[in-house]
């Protein structure tokens, strides 16, 4: 139906001139990075010949691998504890009333508004005051290291799955899951057979969303590392402050494949929410189908 | 359809209203539990948190940078008003405001464009839009830093050309050319999906009601596609506003802008009361900025 009110003639090639105009401003820089992370010069803007030197010394930095080695153990934690918090929250404001649920769901919602560096203050003195409470109490002492930093990506990472799971929720029928509570006369039961199945794409894409904000995160982490607990974008931030190397463009490279990747998982998982939709057109179908399970 | 084999629940007596009463209390209850973890979460590392920073911007700082809690004084507040932080604040203030402008002015036609496209190309334009979102945003600023740095591809085509070293790095412009290319694509998506869920059967009623194409834009297209602007001004003014990496990176001396002032001040200066000060001044900021779009976008829909 769209495309009968598309404009056409000169608007239309003046749109198709800006879009053009658009892709290649957002791609020719990610694509120059990726060409000069394969150069064999310690210059970065002086092409020589192509080689992957800067690959096998980015593998033999052992800064590198220990602050990747960080990055994964930080990310792997964060998103599991953020995608189980984030769901629960979706859940309960979605399909319960309760008293503070206003509240909850205003709170809920500022660690997305808030900007980075007012977290990160937040999150420091945040630790600094905890830490000294501790140390008054008990005696014991603490530092900041992987576990903050751990701590730090699951508080801003609930509020990203949260706000994604909500979605799904949102677009889904109700009755479907009263019936199948019906069905099954056991709300446990009822939520894994049919509620969860029915939001995984949500509940995967909010997971994705928080791997991606972990792994990318420098401000938050930057003031939440201690000694040696540095993750690969706080260490690769504090590269480039003092110059550009090449080196630094091959970390960058393996970071954008990275996150390309996530991005080809997320999108996979719309595809078969979209095909799961179908399914949900059916519904008498489907409930069907979970009675005679 | 065949009727599945369903054991009717067991009503062992009438549906009173102190039943049902109880019955909504029990799911009240039912739902606060599984919100609490979440909850106790929310408040133990961000509501708590932003309390100690309000307390803390009313706190001393002695003379070893250590922080004293007590002797409160609202000194950190007076020197906002310095002319120092003044000019901060409004170079922060005007860079983020041209950023959202521009990012608003180049994403309204390109999410156009998308959006009337056949649903096939639409879904190919997105990804393309998609993959650069979700890329690591301190990877794409660093691209910027070679591209405009000494040795850059534009620095050498204009010696090449005979012109001087290209100096570009380091300069507002620079970080406005960063801000841009981080935030652009907040801007699009809002747009592509405001644009993407009108009704344009109404733009064709527009159109058979004799009105030229530019008229129907304006008076269709524009106000139902409002929450998007709206929306996708918020996503790009509120973290230019508070950008600490892209001036960090793109930035220089005399371009310090309030994000990599405010974070100066917690790993340089150690004035944490001031640092406190100054984060919560700009999130006043942002909730004014907030409450201005929702009000104007609230008016024009």
């Amino acid at each position: 139906m769209n495309e009968g009110t598309a404009p056409r003639g000169l608007v239309d090639r003046l749109l198709g001139l800006n879009a053009w105009v658009v892709y290649v401003f957002f791609y020719a820089p990610i694509l120059l990075l990726i060409v000069f992370s394969f150069n064999d010069n310690d210059n970065v803007g002086i092409w020589t010949e192509p080689s992957l030197r800067w690959y096998g010394e980015m593998f033999q930095d052992e800064r590198v691998m220990g602050a990747l080695r960080n990055s994964l153990v930080v990310a792997f934690f964060s998103t599991i504890v953020s995608t189980v918090l984030g769901t629960m929250l979706a859940i309960a404001l979605e399909r319960y009333r309760f008293r503070g649920r206003g509240t909850l769901d205003g709170v809920a919602y500022l660690p997305i508004i808030i900007p980075d560096v007012t977290m990160a203050v937040m999150l420091l003195i945040f630790f600094f005051q905890a830490f000294g409470v501790l140390d008054d109490l008990f005696g014991v002492r603490l530092t900041t290291g992987l576990t903050t930093i751990a701590l730090a990506h699951i508080a801003f990472s609930i509020s990203f799955v949260a706000v994604v799971v909500r979605a799904r929720l949102s677009q889904l029928d109700s009755s479907l899951e009263e019936a199948a509570a019906d069905l099954y006369a056991n709300r446990w039961k009822a939520f894994r057979k049919v509620t969860l199945p029915l939001i995984a794409p949500g509940v995967a894409g909010g997971a994705l969303l928080a791997l991606t904000l972990s792994l990318d995160d420098v401000v938050v982490t930057q003031f939440v590392s201690g000694a040696g607990s540095t993750t690969l974008p706080v260490y690769v931030f504090g590269l480039v402050r003092r110059g550009v190397t090449p080196l630094i463009n091959a970390v960058s490279t393996v970071m954008l494949v990275a996150s390309m990747i996530l991005v080809g998982i997320s999108l996979g998982f719309q595809r078969g929410a979209e095909a799961r939709g179908q399914r949900l057109a059916d519904p008498e179908g489907l409930l069907e189908e979970i009675s005679t399970d | 359809m065949t009727a599945p084999p369903v054991t009717e629940p067991e009503v062992t007596g009438p549906i009173t209203p102190e039943l049902e009463k109880a019955a909504s209390k029990a799911e009240a209850r039912r739902g606060f539990l599984i919100a609490l973890p979440s909850f106790a979460y929310l408040v133990l590392l961000f509501v708590l948190p932003l309390v100690l920073v309000f307390v803390y911007s009313f706190a001393t700082r002695d003379a070893t940078g250590q922080t004293v809690l007590g002797d409160w004084n609202l000194d950190s507040y007076k020197r906002l008003f310095s002319a120092e932080v003044l000019e901060i604040f409004v170079r922060s203030l005007v860079l983020a405001l041209v950023t959202t402008v521009i990012c608003l002015a180049v994403s309204y036609p390109f999410a156009f464009y998308i959006a009337t496209r056949t649903p096939r190309v639409r879904n190919v334009l997105l990804v393309l839009v998609m993959i650069p979102f979700w890329s690591n945003f301190l990877v794409r600023t660093y691209a910027w830093r070679v591209i405009l740095g000494s040795e850059g591809p534009i620095s050498q085509l204009s010696q090449l050309l005979g012109g001087e070293e290209f100096r570009l790095l380091f300069t507002n412009t620079a970080v406005l050319i960063g801000l841009v290319y981080g935030f652009m694509p907040f801007m699009v998506l809002p747009l592509y999906a405001a644009l993407e869920r009108m009704d344009w059967q109404l733009v064709e009623a527009a159109r058979d009601l004799y009105a030229d194409g530019w008229t129907a834009f304006r008076k269709v297209t524009l106000p139902l596609s409002m929450p998007g602007v709206v929306a996708g001004s918020i996503l790009v003014f509120i973290p230019a506003l508070g950008a600490y990496v892209t001036p960090a990176l793109l930035g220089g001396a005399r371009t310090v802008l309030m994000g990599d002032y405010i974070v100066s001040q917690f790993l340089a200066a150690r004035n944490w009361p001031f640092g406190s000060a100054l984060s919560f001044a700009v999130m006043f900021v942002m909730l004014l900025a907030t409450l201005f779009y929702f009000r104007a976008g609230a008016r024009t829909v």
